[in-house]
């Protein structure tokens, strides 16, 4: 299943955030992502001193928490699941320690519901020592393109 | 409970969900919650789990896709509350 999410996922680099799903069920899933420091935006945050921006970690979190979840569960109830259409409709951060070039995350999200085309979770993002480097709660809609 | 306490509960969760500018006063019967109340997909979700706690009723995929206006909204909940 989670190489069929991977297929299905609506991003390309530079912006696709997710390289491998560890796990996904029906009540959440665990994915990872090494920031490669080749990564453009390093360039510029910040100039000399390059960390990871919160609002990538946020991305991360949404691509892996809210998008491959969205996806598989598209998926259970029997849709065919190619190009789904989604967007973040909120998101609530707290972010605890900085990410730095090359480091690797992981990605728990857990559902809260997902009802209506609706999907809130709680996520939460550690890095390669299991320390605790953001987390939030966060919703998107996701629904899948009848009329093509 | 009667017809204008739903009405009352109703607005009263519609209006946790209105852009700033719109004002509760707009809200009427009448009113269509993505086209006049600028109500956006995401919030209209949220409205139907409230109305869902609020009414204690469960709604389907066929009542939210005929959930246009608040009519709508309070027609759904009468049908809901009656059985």
């Amino acid at each position: 299943m989670s190489s069929v999410i991977l297929e299905n996922l609506p991003y390309s680099k530079p912006f696709l955030f997710v390289d491998e799903l560890v796990n996904v069920d029906e009540n959440g899933v665990e994915g990872k992502f090494t920031f490669s420091k080749e990564l453009d935006f390093y360039k510029g945050h910040f100039i000399g001193n390059p960390i990871t921006p919160g609002v990538i970690l946020t991305e991360c979190c949404a691509q892996i928490g809210l998008v491959c979840l969205g996806i598989h569960l598209i998926g259970i109830e029997g849709q065919e699941i190619n190009k789904p259409r989604i967007g973040l409709s909120s998101s609530e951060m707290e972010f605890l320690l900085p990410v730095f070039p090359g480091e690797t995350v992981i990605v728990r999200s857990e559902k809260l519901y997902f009802r209506f085309n609706k999907l809130k979770c709680k996520v939460k993002m550690y890095n390669a020592e299991n320390k605790l480097v953001c987390r939030g709660t966060m919703a998107g809609m996701i629904k899948i393109d009848t009329d093509v | 409970m009667g017809k204008e306490e739903r009405y009352q509960k109703l607005r009263d969760i519609i209006k946790i969900y209105l852009p700033e500018d719109v004002s509760i006063d707009q809200i009427s019967e009448e009113s269509h919650f993505t086209e006049e109340l600028n109500i956006n997909s995401a919030h209209l979700v949220d409205i139907v789990l409230d109305v869902e706690d609020a009414f204690d009723i469960t709604l389907e995929n066929d009542d939210m896709d005929q959930m246009q206006t608040v009519k709508d909204a309070l027609r759904i909940i009468d049908l809901k509350t009656d059985k």
